[in-house]
């Protein structure tokens, strides 16, 4: 058992460190560092699925005035191959999907660049291709393992069998859409090639995971490379990983040393080139006795990954873990198409892998004519059912029970379709919400006494917007034993002591755990007589408790729904969530974090749905206009609670990570408050006005 | 885009002169939609003349009893006007229904009736579109379809025209005013807008060079009880699934006059002349409501993906019209 | 084709040359260095690049600099003046109204935006009867309804609304007071 930090500053609602440069626009993101004589990039992307360039004309941009460079895979700088193909772009002619980059424009203006890519021809040579995800596929392959490398398929018991045996039973398929991250600040590189190396500004949300990842395919050594991502807008996975425009960038560089260029994509090239979320197909079979403890449990996963490179989704693991059943199984199998690589997306896994399973659960419930919560806290198991370890800390019955309360839950109505208020149907309705504490050992901070008595805190984390800037000042502060005011933080920069990517909501975990192993460790070694200049870095061992316990964040969510009687629009008036997530280092900036969880939530539940139209191989609705994120008069009430949590066994902070929980569990809350106020089930998001007309 | 020359109007006949003069050339408003499609490689004009500081920029009273509004009038202040809020509300509520707070701001009346089909298959150049390229076939007629029409639309072409306040507009029997290099004329709104039929790159029945210049209301007092409303897939902030802009006349019991027309469902704004014919003399009562919605919609013809449009239009109208029959009554 | 423009930006004159094809916004970013707006989209479908322009709240993707030579400009970075911030700042900051700042900017000149828009006795989508011409003592309220609306033209993926919706809220409850 590790001690835990006493709280000073730690649990405080502090103001952003970052806020008055970010409210004023002052803050300064990738595309817009102060550089001389930039020149900008646009990138020339594959119009088929599948096939290969055959020539490619770039005669007619390159005579525009102002044009300074066409790239293509015949003349671009060569790559190491054999890492990434995700990131060894222009290598050869192969088309993989439709939308990959097959060249560049370099030009003096963004305007002239943007031209010139547009005057770039291709002939290819066609071959046909295969777009189509569907249960019935009989190329379906298991992965050998799935995101980030759990077993791709569970299994214990007789799950058939139980079926066969109970009194109750659900067994049906769910569908989640294909959705795209979309942060508002798309992804952009600023690049310069000199004497010194390579430079990267980019929009990360991990600096040394970049270099990591291209250095290799560059074939320079990680030291030639610098990272540099102090303020980043929004990521959401999709800037966890290295995309192809960052290498594009670095070409791009190469080919004009010592000049600074530039590349932002654009909203419509993120769709294909950022990364995204698998749709997913799940055949979710559940089984209970008549008091409602679920016997089975079951979550067969069908979902697409690109034929390049593999990423398989872990959308079966919440099933394992979240409730008690002694016969269980999960599988996963992909379909691996000519689509664009997917990726990380907000809580990969169990977002989509807790729609269906808890709208099963919503409708096991009204099978058994149990509330929906006590159905849920019926089958609350001791340990974790997936590994039999016991849990660090687990409060899913807290946070349901806390919600029911707060939301008013024992005010309603049993019956489906029972409310209708001002020509709306409404109803309410619950999901769980879970996520797993991650932790990656080897992080390191540096703690340096400056000469005015503050102290320095260096690491190379990234504060995407989840208030790492603010926590890590207040973690630093209370491991100092100093006032929230005399620690200086420096992030966002490989130049800094190595830290891993603002992901898995493992940030505070990593990041915080570092600086206080290099703040105790400081203090051990000077005492009390440090000296302005002393410093000390340190790097965190692995956490001896991570085999012995099961380490998970709970919550549960709440919704009301209302449909409209006549046109079938859908409103959410009220979220709820609570949850149990450890200990909260900032109150305000974790509400956000939750609220913000949420909202990504409700977006998923009604709006978004990258609409893949299968005869081209690419998605239609590629931008901000027809693919639909929530707006702000979509969010109405949204509230976030927590649960007062000590876990000493997670890190020394006692948190377990609030980045991603919010939006788990969220689409299928208001799925089943849908369902209550209209007697429709949908089970195939998202939740759309029409699916409630006839 | 490719690089084109940009002059600011002096006055309405040398903008038209201009503009009529140069086939590529192109008349400039807010240019919400128009820089959106150059953008995009879906225009290409060599010369944009700015209309914006001609003086169109005005709400004027008529004579009889009408409003003018000038072409260079921001759907903002279109919207804010207090005679068109007082005489004619189903415009304002159909103007502040579309787009954002601060694109209404640029956006001009001219150039929001102009604005062309949000189609996902038009707006990238890289898939087939008749609009766009006439020839290369209708991407969206077996392919994505939820936002596309279910009436009057050809196989051709199944686009619809996104503006809700040409919707309110054809509702009010608005005459458009246009000056070519010809002189003048007057373009009713329901005919502004052309159906798709063969050639579906013709948004509209104006000529190259016609510069709008006003919109001009005519005295219709049934419109001060008149409405907009719209369905969509967000709160706001999105286009149209299907909106309803009617005005309704009750005296003694029946329906006196009736205007309706419907938004989101064909290549133009849809005035319902058969649910107005069935609905002048009836009661105002739900059936008669749905029976003349049922009426107007029997000839829809749905694509793969909106079949939905048929009973959200018809509801969205029978409750408009119930709504404003509640409001008449009370 | 390059024409000469003057821009006042947040209160300084600035002319330049510019390409016509050049974006208000791009050329406020990527000729004058002024970041403060954003581009989300480029297309009008954020509302990331919100600014004042001569005084009214506009989006700048869709705007081109020849067309608005001579514009007085306000970013959020020149919306104090002369003060520190601006109190839709310091509510922004009080209500954690933002998390990657990323649409922050534009959110706060929209809001803006919003208030004049009320002072003048605007209505908006949900208001609820828009017949009642109201003059602008009796503005209509900014209640939480009427701000969703209103400031449903700029994105936010963080999902900051609540916390943009109670900014703005406090902000408007401070000027009617
Ligand atoms: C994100 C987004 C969301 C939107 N949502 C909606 C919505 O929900 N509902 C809705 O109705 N609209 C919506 N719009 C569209 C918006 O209303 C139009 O873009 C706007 O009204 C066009 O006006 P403008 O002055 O900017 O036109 P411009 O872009 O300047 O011009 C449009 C066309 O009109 C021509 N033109 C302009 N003025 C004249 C004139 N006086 N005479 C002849 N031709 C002229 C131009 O040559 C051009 O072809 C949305 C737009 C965006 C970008
Ligand atoms: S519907 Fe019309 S605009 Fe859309 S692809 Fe077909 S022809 Fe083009
Ligand atoms: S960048 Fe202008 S609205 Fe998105
Ligand atoms: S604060 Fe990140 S997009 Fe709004």
């Amino acid at each position: 058992m590790t001690e835990l930090l006493r709280p000073r500053s730690m649990g405080q609602a502090r103001e952003r460190v970052d806020g008055a440069a970010k409210v004023t626009g002052r803050a300064r993101y990738a595309f817009e560092q102060p550089v001389e004589r930039p020149a900008y990039v646009h990138p020339v992307q594959a119009t088929i699925a599948r096939g290969r360039v055959r020539t490619m004309h770039t005669g007619d941009a390159a005579a525009l005035d102002g044009v300074l460079t066409v790239l293509t895979p015949d003349n671009a700088p060569l790559l190491a191959t054999g890492h990434d193909p995700e990131l060894e772009i222009l290598q050869s002619p192969e088309v993989a999907f439709r939308g990959q980059l097959i060249g560049a424009v370099i030009a003096e203006t963004p305007e002239t660049a943007r031209q010139a890519a547009g005057l770039v021809r291709a002939d290819y040579e066609r071959q046909p291709h295969d777009v189509t995800l569907s249960p019935e596929r009989d190329d379906l392959y298991r992965p050998d393992v799935v995101n980030p490398s759990l077993p791709t398929d569970t299994g214990q018991g007789d799950v058939d069998a139980a079926l066969r045996a109970a009194e109750h039973t659900v067994a049906a398929t769910y569908t989640t859409a294909m959705y795209h991250n979309n942060p508002m600040e798309p992804h952009a590189t600023v690049a310069l090639w000199d004497e010194g190396g390579l430079t990267l500004h980019d929009s990360t949300q991990g600096v040394h995971a970049m270099r990591e990842a291209v250095a290799p395919v560059l074939g320079l050594d990680k030291e030639r490379i610098r990272v540099i991502a102090r303020y980043v807008g929004g990521g959401f996975g999709s800037k966890g990983t290295a995309h192809a425009h960052i290498v594009l960038a670095a070409l791009a560089a190469k080919r004009m040393p010592g000049r600074p260029v530039k590349l932002a994509l654009t909203r419509q090239q993120m769709f294909s080139l950022a990364g995204y979320r698998t749709p997913t197909i799940q055949r979710v079979r559940l089984a209970a006795d008549a008091a409602g403890r679920l016997t089975a449990i079951g979550n067969d996963v069908v979902e697409q990954t690109s034929r390049i490179k593999e990423f398989a989704e872990q959308t079966g693991v919440p099933a394992r873990t979240t409730y008690a059943a002694p016969n269980r199984r999960t599988t996963h199998r992909l379909a691996a198409l000519d689509v664009p690589v997917p990726s990380w997306m907000r809580a990969p896994g169990e977002c989509p892998g807790m729609f269906g399973p808890e709208v099963a659960m919503d409708e096991l419930a009204e099978d058994c004519g149990l509330d929906p919560v006590e159905l849920r806290v019926r089958n609350e198991p001791e340990t974790d059912p997936d590994t039999g370890l016991p849990f660090s800390s687990r409060d899913l019955v807290g946070c349901l029970h806390e919600g029911a309360r707060r939301f008013g839950w024992q005010r309603r109505e049993r019956a489906p379709r029972s409310r209708i208020e001002d020509g709306w149907w409404t109803g309410t309705g619950v999901a769980s919400s879970t996520y797993p504490v991650h932790s990656a050992p080897g992080t390191s901070a540096t703690v340096r006494l400056g000469r005015d008595g503050s102290f320095e805190v260096l690491i190379g984390a990234v504060d995407i917007g989840t208030g790492a800037w603010t926590i890590l000042t207040q973690i630093a502060a209370d491991a100092l034993g100093v006032p929230a005011e005399d620690v200086h933080l420096h992030l966002g920069d490989t130049d800094l002591p190595q830290a891993p990517v603002a992901g898995g909501s493992s940030g505070t975990t990593n990041w915080g755990t570092a600086i206080v192993e290099a703040a105790r460790s400081f203090r051990e070694k000077y005492g009390a007589d440090a000296g302005p200049g002393d410093e000390l870095i340190a790097t965190v061992p692995a956490n001896p408790h991570s085999d012995r316990f099961a380490m998970r964040a709970f919550g549960a969510q709440f919704a009301e729904v209302r449909v409209h009687a006549a046109t079938g629009e859908v409103r959410v008036p009220r979220l709820l969530g609570v949850f149990a997530a450890g200990r909260i280092v900032n109150p305000r900036t974790a509400r956000s974090q939750f609220i913000g969880g949420m909202t990504m939530g409700l977006s998923m539940a009604l709006h978004e749905d990258s609409v893949f139209d299968e005869r081209f191989g690419f998605v239609v609705n590629h931008d901000l206009a027809e693919y639909h994120i929530a707006a702000c008069a979509d969010v109405e009430s949204i509230e976030a609670q927590w649960l007062d949590e000590h876990d000493p066994y997670v890190n020394p902070m006692g948190t377990k990570g609030i980045g991603e929980i919010g939006i788990v569990g969220t689409a299928a809350a208001i799925a089943n408050a849908a369902y209550h106020a209209t007697g429709v089930r949908i089970r195939d998001l998202p939740v759309t006005a029409d699916k409630f007309l006839d | 885009m490719i690089p084109f020359d940009y002059r600011r109007a002096e006055d309405t006949d040398g903008a038209v002169a201009t503009v009529a003069g140069n086939p590529r050339a192109a008349f400039l408003g807010g240019g919400t939609n128009l820089v959106d499609h150059m953008k995009l490689g879906v225009a290409e004009p060599e010369l944009l003349v700015d209309v914006t500081r001609l003086p169109l920029d005005r709400v004027d009273r008529l004579p009889g009893g009408g409003l003018r509004i000038g072409a260079a009038v921001r759907n903002s202040d279109l919207a804010a006007d207090h005679d068109v809020r007082e005489r004619y509300p189903v415009l304002s509520q159909a103007l502040l229904a579309g787009a954002s707070g601060q694109l209404r701001n640029l956006a001009t009346t001219g150039g929001n009736l102009l604005q062309r089909t949000r189609c996902v298959y038009f707006q990238d150049v890289t898939t087939p579109c008749n609009k766009r390229e006439p020839g290369q076939g209708c991407s969206a007629l077996e392919g994505y379809s939820r936002y596309h029409a279910v009436l009057g639309a050809s196989r051709h072409c199944v686009a619809v025209h996104p503006s809700d306040m040409a919707v309110a507009l054809t509702a009010l029997d608005a005459g458009v005013r246009v000056q070519g290099p010809d002189g003048e004329r007057t373009v009713a709104v329901a005919d502004l807008h052309r159906l798709p039929g063969e050639h579906p790159e013709w948004d509209t029945v104006l000529n190259h060079g016609e510069l709008i210049t006003a919109v001009e209301l005519p005295e219709l007092p049934m419109a001060a009880r008149s409405r907009y409303r719209k369905v969509r897939d967000r709160a706001s902030y999105a286009f149209a699934l299907v909106s309803v802009a009617a005005a309704l006349d009750l005296s003694g019991g029946t329906i006196r006059d009736v205007r309706i027309a419907l938004g989101g469902v064909a290549h133009k704004p849809w005035r319902a002349t058969l649910a107005e014919a069935a609905l002048r003399g009836a009661p105002p009562a739900a059936d008669e409501f749905r029976a003349a919605a049922e009426a107007e919609l029997a000839d829809a013809q749905p694509l793969r993906d909106n079949g939905f449009k048929v009973p959200m239009a018809r509801n969205t109208l029978v409750s408009v019209l119930s709504e404003l029959a509640g409001e008449e009554l009370r | 084709m390059e024409a000469e423009i003057t821009l006042t930006v947040d209160g300084a004159r600035r002319t330049l040359a510019v390409d016509t094809r050049v974006t208000l916004l791009d050329a406020l970013r990527e000729r004058l260095g002024v970041t403060s707006p954003k581009k989300g989209c480029g297309h009008g479908q954020c509302g990331a690049c919100t600014v004042l322009l001569d005084g009214r709240r506009a989006t700048t993707c869709l705007a081109l600099a020849v067309a608005h030579d001579g514009a007085r400009i306000t970013t959020s970075a020149g919306l104090a003046g002369t003060d520190e911030l601006h109190p839709l700042h310091q509510a922004f900051l009080d209500h954690d109204g933002f998390q990657c700042g990323y649409c922050t900017p534009g959110q706060i000149c929209s809001a803006a935006g919003v208030l004049d828009e009320a002072e003048r006795g605007w209505p908006s989508a949900v208001t609820a009867n828009i017949t009642d011409i109201t003059d602008t003592a009796g503005a209509p309220a900014l209640d939480a309804g009427e701000i969703r609306e209103r400031m449903s033209g700029n994105l936010c993926r963080c999902g900051a609304y609540p916390n943009i919706v109670a900014a703005v809220a406090a902000v408007a409850e401070g000027r009617s007071r």
